[in-house]
């Protein structure tokens, strides 16, 4: 018995362009598309490259039994992919991969609930759906109900729960599955911080009692914290594969966008953004330019610019600045300020430009990833990228820099010292 | 946090190969079979959600057929005097209903059934083909009802069954097979080509013309005529339903063999269809 929970060997998901945007098409355009396809073919033209794009190529890897593996890339970069290959959600175009075991999933709490039945028909069903045998969910639906702690409301139509219960009950569910090899897609993960927390927590348990763990997620540190080891995703490939810190650096430092400025032209979450298209984001330095590196001790610009395609109400646009691990270090939004909030109830249609100071002696030197938002408060989040684009601080001339000694953590703010002789 | 043991490593664990299927792929009847508990669990489910927030509740699987009854009783009897082979009327038209709608409720609900359930084909595994066997198989619960309330007509009526009573699960199971084929294609097709959707309606009221619901096969001439109109296999489940139950009209002839056979084709070429779409299912839905 050799010890591979799952082997992964030249894996390849060819996706046709259309497919993914459009959805699904009428008859009409498979008729038009066929007769183009014949003119085509006449032509002798072979339209197999054309329009299609691999969303992963030739991934070869092994997991063994018991290890918790991280997958981190870029949106787009084919990690959900991976798992929906995985999971046999969708079929592979080329290579093949072995799993050893009964797969389960966190990224599919909830699915099959049906408003209509109540809690305990909910569970009956979703656990089903999820694969498991019916002896098995009557084994241990006491566990799970005292789990979601919803007994009261166990009779009750799920669509009478409050959203918490109803993710509580679901996730509840999910996590008596007891899969052989669990699968984990952070990134598609619903739900509050709270609700994650215990996602993570599951997962963690799960990881300890020895069994597989395939963890996606764009939380560097939980990725730093919760596996040994991590694959790198980048256009369908796999770049990379080591000890989790040296991926998440490596990451970190060479997977994203270019130095000093983001732009989304052809990115396809832009699509779906509107009417807030966003155009770029940039760092500025000193003088105005747009740059991968700050000095620590000067001031720098960062703004975002972006067009509406109408306007929009009590649209707000801001910022998310991370450590390089994903940490949070602040949020800020351009409507910040009640008053200012107040005055641009209505954003008028056109480009515009948010743009904020960070003040000088703030950051610690180091690497620091920004993100955008874009969103009017409990009506609509239009548009967000968490990992945008990074930057580098540099320290030279910071607070205390006179003693070459490393500081720990994000911030070196230059703070006000008073310092007296103390009388007593 | 639970307690249940990890794997035991005494048990080697089921190996799933992930590889692009090839041709044909077969039926994986066997994938289908180890899903039965949740092929049983989207039945209940379909039976238990269909009159939830309904006023009547269930009593619509019962008024649906009557009410369709006393409106061809009224045109068809009562205004254009269709003979109903010296049948009540009402009776006529309610034994022939009842496998008709066991068909059409079928067709149409397997027909969306899995843009309905596009949340759970882009989110779990399970062998697609559950999705719309389950909405075809969910219509024999209110079959069952109807069916009693036509016992409770032929006694009115003071109509006997007839010996042939037995035969009479043969018909409605040609008549699921035939759904299931027809569904199969649909559902599959209305993936990719939401035209379906609306063209189902037409293809389901155009079918029921083309079969002796609303009217006895006698009307149709004899010769050539009779062999296209027999290999509609609902003409058959029709016509034959109500033989078994009152005894009017022929009994299955070589023709049957026919619709069995054409129901067959509809379900195996479905099966090869559905397939062969479902390994683009979750992109495209």
């Amino acid at each position: 018995m050799d010890n591979v929970a799952i082997r992964v060997q030249d894996l390849g998901k060819l996706y046709r362009i259309g497919q993914t945007v459009r959805r699904y098409r009428t008859l009409r355009d498979a008729l038009t598309e066929t007769a183009l396809g014949a003119a085509r073919r006449l032509r002798g033209r072979g339209g197999e490259s054309q329009g299609s794009i691999w969303a992963l190529r030739q991934a070869t890897f092994d997991v063994g039994r018991g290890q918790v593996l991280g997958v981190i890339g870029r949106n787009g970069a084919g990690k959900s992919t991976l798992l929906k290959l995985l999971s046999r959600i969708t079929e592979p175009t080329e290579g093949q991969a072995e799993i050893h075991g009964r797969v389960g999933s966190l990224l599919e709490v909830g699915t099959g609930f049906h408003p209509e039945l109540t809690g305990r028909e909910n569970i009956y069903l979703n656990g089903a759906i999820l694969g498991m045998r019916r002896v098995e969910i009557e084994g241990k639906f006491d566990e799970i109900v005292a789990f979601s702690e919803v007994e009261k409301f166990i009779d009750t139509p799920v669509k009478r729960y409050s959203s918490g219960m109803y993710l509580r009950l679901a996730f509840a569910v999910a996590a008596h599955l007891e899969p052989e090899i669990l699968l984990v897609d952070e990134v598609l993960a619903v739900g509050d911080a709270e609700f994650q927390r215990k996602c993570l927590g599951k997962m963690s348990a799960v990881a300890q009692e020895g069994r597989t763990v395939l963890f996606v997620s764009h939380n560097m540190s939980a990725v730093v914290r919760l596996t040994e080891e991590t694959i790198v995703i980048d256009r369908g490939r796999i770049v990379m594969r080591a000890p989790s810190a040296e991926a998440v650096d490596y990451y970190m430092t060479s997977g994203l966008g270019q130095e000093g400025e983001r732009v989304w032209e052809g990115d396809d979450r832009v699509a779906a953004a509107g009417p807030f298209h966003p155009l770029a984001l940039r760092v500025l330095d000193g003088q105005g330019r747009a740059s991968g590196q700050v000095a620590s001790t000067q001031p720098f610009d960062v703004e975002v610019e972006y067009r509406l395609d109408q306007e929009v109400a009590g649209l707000r646009v801001g910022l998310y600045l991370l450590t390089s691990r994903g940490e949070p270090v602040f949020t800020s939004f351009d409507t910040d300020d009640a008053r200012a909030f107040e005055r641009l109830r209505q954003r008028a249609a056109g480009r515009h430009v948010s743009r904020c100071r960070i003040p000088a002696d703030l950051l610690n030197e180091g690497r620091f990833v920004l993100g955008v938002n874009a969103s009017s408060y409990r009506v609509r989040s239009y548009f967000t990228d968490e990992h945008a684009l990074t930057f580098t601080v540099d320290g030279t001339g910071a607070p205390g820099s006179h003693w070459p000694e490393h500081r720990a953590g994000p911030l070196r703010p230059a703070l006000e010292w008073h310092i007296e002789e103390s009388r007593r | 946090m639970t307690t249940a043991a990890a794997a035991s490593p005494l048990i080697e664990p089921e190996v799933t190969l992930i590889r692009p299927s090839r041709g044909w792929g077969g039926f994986n009847l066997r994938e289908l079979w180890r899903y039965r508990e949740l092929i049983y669990f989207l039945i209940w489910r379909d039976i238990k959600v269909r009159y939830k927030q309904t006023v009547l509740g269930a009593a619509w699987a019962v008024l649906k057929p009557l009410m369709t009854m006393v409106i061809f009783a009224v045109i068809f009897g009562g205004l254009a005097r269709i003979p109903t082979d010296e049948i009540p009327p009402p009776l006529f038209y309610f034994a022939g209903l009842i496998p008709w709608l066991l068909f059409q409720d079928g067709v149409s609900k397997a027909g969306t059934s899995l843009v309905s359930s596009g949340h759970l084909v882009t989110k779990v595994y399970f062998p697609r083909m559950a999705i719309p066997l389950a909405s075809v198989v969910s219509g024999v619960v209110d079959t069952g009802l109807s069916f009693l309330v036509l016992l409770g007509m032929m006694a009115y009526f003071g109509v006997r069954a007839t010996a042939a009573l037995w035969t009479l699960p043969l018909f409605l199971l040609l008549a699921l097979v035939t759904a299931l084929g027809v569904g199969l294609w649909l559902s599959a097709m209305n993936v990719t080509y939401r035209d379906i959707g609306y063209i189902t309606p037409f293809l389901v009221q155009i079918w029921m013309y083309a079969s002796p619901v609303a009217y006895s096969t006698t009307l149709i001439p004899e010769g050539p005529w009779r062999v296209v109109y027999g290999l509609n296999p609902m003409a058959g489940v029709v016509q034959g339903f109500r033989w078994a139950l009152l005894g009017v009209g022929s009994p299955p002839s070589a023709l049957m063999a026919a619709s069995v056979a054409i129901a067959a084709v509809l379900l195996i070429s479905g099966a090869v269809y559905f397939r062969r779409a479902e390994r683009t299912f979750a992109d495209v839905v």
